[in-house]
C-alpha cells in the first residue's frame, strides 16, 4: 500500500469540525492524497473555456485544468503568466463534473489563497506561470486544498512532498510538444528510485543519511520512500506529451496518469485526439488499442512543437533549488 | 469447495488500494483464491465476484463501453455475481445519477443498483472529510469513512438495505449481493468492510 500517513504536526490546513454531533476532519493528507490516487490511469487536460471542459469531459478526462492560455502560447506571449481568471474557474467548475484544478506561480501565497477559496479541487503550483518567488514554494500544509507540484529528479520530488504536495508530476518541458523532457525525468526520477531502495535493502543507514544530505530533505522521507521504492504520493507524467503514443509510452515508465497540456487544444483535431488520449492511457498494455488510438489523430494536425535545445526560456529550471 | 477468484475493476482510479486490503481480507480470513486486476471481457467472466473502486465514474463508465466490459459486468451481476462498489464505483452500479450542481449528465451507468445518487454530495474536494461511521446491519459499529468528492443515495427502491448513513444522508448501502458505499474503506488500514465482501464471495461459492 502507498501509504497515506506524513501528516505534520498541527498543519493548518487541516481543520476538526463538528456536523451535527459527529466529529469530522478535512485537509488530511488521507484525504488531499487519496483524492490524488483516484485521478491514477487518467488524464488531466488543459483547458482555457467552458467549450474547452466540456469537451475533455466528454472525452473521459479525468480532471481538467484551468490557465488563461496554454502552455505554448504563455511561451509565445511571453510577459508575465499569472493564475487564471476566477470568473472562467467558477464557471467551469459549474458546467463540468470531473474535478476543476487550477494552477499558481511559484511560490505566490496568496494566489495560491484565492484558489483555495474559490474551491478548486487541487493547486498546480506550475512552472508554467512565472515564479513570484525565485526563492521559496509554497508551504502547502498551510492549505485544505491539495497541491500538485512538478519535478526533474527525485531529490525534487521529495522536497516537493516535505512541502506538503499531495500529488507530484514530471516537469517535461511544457508547451514544446515534445516529449522528450518528461521521458528523461521519469527515467531519472525511477533510476534515483532504485538506487535508494538497493542502498534499503542492503541496510546502509549510513549511505542513506548521506543521500537525505544529498536530497536536501529528510531523512525520514527518504527511508520512507527507500523502503518502498516509489515515491509516496500519486507521480503523473507532463510536459510536451502530444499524441496517443506518447501516454502510453509514459505510462509504461511506471506514471500513475497523464497531464496533457498544449497538445490537444493547439491540435487542429483536438476531440479525437482528446478521446484517443485517453483510450491509449486506458489500455496501454494492449498495444493494438493505443494503434486504434493513434490512428484517430492525424499527425499533419499535431502542435508542430520545439525543439528543447533551442528553446529561450526552459521553464523547467525555474523555482528554488533548495 | 473451489478457489475463489475475486476481480479489481482496472479502468481506472484507486485499483492498487483495492487489490492490496481485498488480498489482506482474504489471507486474514484463511480463505483459499485469488486477487486480479481486470478490464477484459475475458477476465471478468471468469470471476466469483468483483470491486469497482474510486475514481470518476465518468471515465470507468466511458472507458467500459469501449471494449464491451460494461455488458459483461452486468451480465454476471444479474447472474449473481457479488459486487462492491466504492465511491465512483457506487455511482456506476446505479440506475440513475445527477450531479449536485451541473444537474443531469449523460454517463454509461449499469443500471443494477435500485436508487437515485447524487454526485459530489457533500461539495467539492476542500469539503472531503473524515468521519466516523457505523453500519450495524451488518455488524461493524464504528468504520473511518474516508469522503473523497463523495456520492450520497438520494433514494432507495423497495429492495435495497440501508448500512449507513451520515448528516441524514444515505453513504452504504446493500442489495441482494450488491454492496456499495460512498466513502473509500481501501484508503483506511481497516480492511472489515473489504473482509465482509469476501465472506459474501466465499459463501456462494
Amino acid at each position: 500500500m502507498i501509504p497515506l500517513s506524513g501528516d505534520i504536526p498541527n498543519a493548518k490546513g487541516v481543520v476538526c469540525e463538528n456536523i451535527d454531533s459527529n466529529s469530522i476532519a478535512r485537509g488530511t493528507s488521507t484525504l488531499k492524497r487519496g483524492f490524488a490516487h483516484m485521478l491514477k490511469n487518467g488524464v488531466v487536460m488543459d483547458v482555457t473555456t467552458v467549450e474547452q471542459a466540456q469537451i475533455a469531459e466528454e472525452a473521459g478526462a479525468v480532471s481538467v485544468m484551468v490557465l488563461d492560455k496554454l502552455p505554448s502560447d504563455v511561451r509565445k506571449a511571453g510577459g508575465v503568466a499569472r493564475t487564471a481568471s476566477i470568473r472562467i474557474i467558477e464557471e467551469i467548475m459549474d458546467h463540468v463534473t470531473i474535478p476543476v484544478m487550477a494552477k499558481c506561480r511559484i511560490g505566490h501565497m496568496y494566489e495560491a489563497k484565492v484558489l483555495d477559496e474559490t474551491n478548486v479541487d487541487m493547486i498546480d503550483e506550475s512552472e508554467v506561470l512565472t515564479p513570484a518567488d525565485e526563492y521559496h514554494h509554497i508551504w502547502k500544509w498551510d492549505y485544505t486544498t491539495p497541491f500538485v507540484n512538478g519535478a526533474r529528479s527525485l531529490a525534487e520530488a521529495l522536497r516537493r512532498i516535505e512541502e506538503g504536495a499531495a500529488m507530484i508530476r514530471t516537469k517535461g518541458e511544457p508547451g514544446t510538444g515534445n516529449v522528450a523532457e518528461a521521458i528523461y525525468h521519469i527515467k531519472k526520477v525511477n533510476e534515483e528510485l532504485r538506487a535508494i531502495k538497493s542502498i534499503y535493502d542492503s541496510d546502509d543507514k549510513q549511505d542513506l543519511v548521506k543521500m537525505a544530505r544529498e536530497f536536501k530533505v529528510s531523512y525520514d522521507l527518504v527511508e520512507e520512500t527507500a523502503k518502498i521504492g516509489r515515491l509516496p504520493v500519486v507521480n503523473f507524467a507532463a510536459g510536451g506529451i502530444a499524441t496517443p503514443a506518447d501516454a502510453a509510452y509514459l505510462m509504461s515508465l511506471g506514471c500513475d496518469g497523464i497531464f496533457v497540456g498544449s497538445g490537444i487544444f493547439k491540435a487542429e483535431d483536438a476531440q479525437e485526439r482528446a478521446r484517443a488520449v485517453v483510450l491509449a492511457t486506458t489500455f496501454w498494455e494492449e498495444p493494438d488499442k493505443v494503434k486504434d488510438a493513434q490512428k484517430m489523430i492525424d499527425e499533419r494536425q499535431s502542435l508542430l512543437g520545439l525543439d528543447v535545445k533551442n528553446l529561450e526560456l526552459k521553464m523547467q529550471d525555474r523555482g528554488s533549488t533548495v | 469447495m473451489s478457489k475463489i477468484k475475486i476481480g479489481v475493476l482496472a479502468v481506472q482510479g484507486d485499483v492498487t488500494e483495492n487489490f492490496l486490503a481485498t488480498m489482506a481480507s482474504m489471507s486474514e480470513l484463511g480463505i483459499d483464491g485469488s486477487v486480479i486486476q481486470v478490464k477484459t471481457v475475458e477476465q471478468i467472466s471468469e470471476l466469483d465476484g468483483l470491486i469497482i473502486p474510486g475514481g470518476e465514474s465518468t471515465v470507468i463508465g466511458q472507458m467500459s463501453l469501449v471494449n464491451g466490459a460494461i455488458k459483461k459486468i452486468k451480465e454476471k451481476i444479474e447472474s449473481g455475481m457479488p459486487v462492491f462498489g466504492i465511491c465512483a464505483g457506487m455511482v456506476f452500479l446505479s440506475k440513475n445519477s445527477k450531479d449536485r450542481v451541473v444537474g443531469n449528465v449523460d454517463q454509461p451507468l449499469l443500471d443494477i443498483l435500485d436508487v437515485k445518487i447524487e454526485r459530489n454530495s457533500f461539495g467539492r474536494q476542500k469539503d472531503s472529510f473524515e468521519a466516523n461511521i457505523s453500519m450495524d446491519p451488518i455488524g461493524i459499529s464504528s468504520f473511518n469513512g474516508v469522503f473523497i468528492r463523495a456520492p450520497s443515495v438520494s433514494e432507495t427502491g423497495s429492495g435495497v438495505e440501508i448500512l449507513a448513513k451520515f448528516n441524514e444522508k444515505i453513504v452504504a448501502v446493500k442489495q441482494g449481493n450488491i454492496l456499495a458505499t460512498a466513502f473509500h474503506p481501501e484508503l483506511t488500514r481497516d480492511i472489515s468492510l473489504h473482509k465482509s465482501f469476501v465472506k459474501l464471495v466465499d459463501n456462494l461459492n
